[in-house]
């Protein structure tokens, strides 16, 4: 069994070799620390400079408004942070949904037992917010509203513009998780009413430990991380200068790939879908058909648990990841799919698989091949399958 | 959350190649405890002899990896034994046996003792014996004193 293949890419994703070049010489003689004066670190600093001022376009941003962190989690962290504690003055009302990252979900909470109020908005079957619920749910009070671009687990993407119109007509201010969505679906921060977004490199092939927060430059924001003045002040610690020079290669590339790898990734998407759903029984698909990130599947296979079918993939070189949490005596399975209406046992059976513009048609062909025959026989050793096949022989 | 890397050989062996896997036709005891919504269940079928020793033991379980590898286990560790000494197969046992646990699978093995239990109670039952040192099952394991014990892992 020499077959690998890897389809966990909302986890993380294979740096591109380019990127790694790109980076190699500010990991090696080029070591300066950017913000040290001497010349040695002036052309550092002017690359770290030109990947912010790269990525900014992308973003329909300025480059003032770019701020390098340590990755996704610490861009939410101090969105929600930050803006809670600078607007603390004006109201304690923040509004989310029940879908978003655990990096925004437990910042929340933590703000919760620090006196601000949090509104957690519902989603519909396939995982989207209604605009006319979130727009009933602010109130006077309401200084910030986070809402996720794309799902992590679902793949849906939520209508962001729309959402930060609303947000902005109430005068709140409006961050969006963009950590699965960007590089893999254009966004316009501006056209599209974002005043604060998350993102992290390693999820478009770049480097692990480097992400950003766009920062409008008309909203009032505390720092998270406080020490020395780089980042313009607002960030501190030392520039992890190849990691951001890496990120802008990533995104340089994802830029003039993505309408490319949408679409080849889409074909293979709709393809794994189709298959699954008309060759293997009882399957529930999650997540919205169209507005749907291009590389994301996720499906509930009922009568079987998500880990024991994690496993035997593994075991058959085929690496995927589940919204099952057999790990506690809580046992509760994926917050996203109970908040799309799944029961227990169904959500416990789910199983994401995210593709790359590196899997290829026989990837999906094996795995899908590997599949059937795993939920076969997990299902054959289900007491939940042979209660099923009882019930049905007498009805 | 993958447990691959955090599993003794054992138990990935038992989860890979389960024993007795299946159902007793007419079996002397049928026992299924766990639920789905926390996302295991296990039934265990047993058939004992007229001198009260089992003769077989099958299991059908959905859970997790270590469900199913304690499942098989217990399944190995009641075969040939008494219906007295069955009762003392232990969650301990049954995790020793496998060479461990990671902490947050132990409750696994609680409910593979407890699938033993209620199997055994479902044969005294129909036999209209009484087994010394036998509880009523239990419909889960957060109703066992143990699982109180381990507060909940």
């Amino acid at each position: 069994m020499n077959k690998f293949i890897y389809l966990d890419n909302a986890a993380t994703t294979k740096i591109d070799p380019q990127v790694f070049e790109t980076m190699r010489p500010y990991l090696e003689e080029e070591y300066a620390n950017p913000s040290s004066s001497y010349t040695f670190a002036g052309n550092i600093h002017a690359k770290v400079d030109d990947a912010r001022s790269s990525i900014a376009q992308f973003l329909g941003a300025k480059s003032s408004e770019v701020f390098f962190t340590s990755g996704g989690s610490e861009s939410d962290n101090w969105a929600i942070k930050g803006v809670a504690d600078s607007l603390s003055a004006k109201g304690n009302h923040i509004i989310t949904t029940k879908i978003e990252h655990h990096a925004v979900l437990h910042t929340c909470e933590f703000l919760e037992r620090h006196g601000y109020e949090v509104t957690y908005l519902d989603v519909d079957e396939y995982g989207l917010v209604d605009p006319a619920k979130f727009e009933a749910a602010i109130k006077p009070t309401t200084i910030l509203a986070s809402i996720m671009f794309a799902n992590n687990e679902i793949g849906t993407i939520e209508p962001i513009a729309e959402l930060g119109k609303i947000a902005h007509d109430h005068g709140v201010v409006f961050h969006t998780d963009a950590v699965q969505a960007f590089g893999h679906i254009r966004i316009h921060v501006k056209e599209m009413n974002i005043d604060l977004l998350s993102a992290s490199a390693h999820k478009l092939n770049g480097p692990k430990g480097v992400g950003l927060l766009y920062i409008d430059s008309k909203v009032k924001i505390s720092s998270l991380i406080h020490g020395g003045s780089q980042e313009r002040g607002r960030r501190a610690g030392t520039t992890n200068a190849a990691g951001i020079i890496g990120f802008g290669k990533a995104v340089e590339l994802a830029d003039a790939r993505l309408e490319e790898t949408n679409a080849y990734e889409t074909k293979l998407r709709d393809k794994l879908i189709q298959r699954v759903t008309t060759e293997i029984p009882y399957v529930k698909f999650n997540g919205d058909p169209v507005k749907r990130l291009s590389n994301n599947t996720n499906f509930c296979f009922r009568f079987i648990e998500g880990e024991s079918l994690l496993i035997l993939l593994d075991s058959n070189g085929i690496c995927a990841s589940s919204g099952s949490a057999c790990t506690s005596g809580a046992l509760d399975p994926s917050h996203v799919l109970l908040a799309i209406g799944l029961p227990h046992e169904i959500a416990h059976g789910s199983i994401r698989f995210t593709l790359s513009r590196d899997t290829t048609e026989q990837d999906i062909d094996d795995t899908v091949d590997t599949l059937k025959k795993i939920v076969d026989r997990l299902r054959n050793m289900s007491p939940l399958y042979e209660d099923f096949l009882k019930k049905n022989k007498e009805a | 959350m993958s447990q691959v890397t955090e599993y003794s050989a054992k138990v990935m062996d038992h989860f890979s190649n389960p024993r007795n896997v299946g159902e007793i036709e007419d079996a002397s005891g049928v026992g299924t405890v766990g639920n789905a919504k926390c996302g295991d269940i296990m039934r265990m079928y047993l058939d004992i002899d007229e001198n009260q020793v089992v003769r077989d033991a099958k299991f059908k379980t959905f859970g997790c990896g270590a469900a199913v590898a304690t499942s098989s286990m217990a399944t190995e560790l009641v075969i040939g034994k008494t219906v007295q000494q069955a009762l003392e197969v232990t969650n301990k046992a049954v995790m020793e046996a496998l060479d461990g646990l990671p902490p947050i699978k132990v409750h696994c093995s609680l409910l593979a003792e407890q699938a033993i239990h209620a199997a055994l109670w479902d044969y005294a039952e129909k036999n209209h014996l009484v087994i010394e040192g036998l509880k009523p099952p239990v419909n889960d394991i957060d109703e066992t004193e143990a699982f109180y014990q381990m507060q909940g892992e």
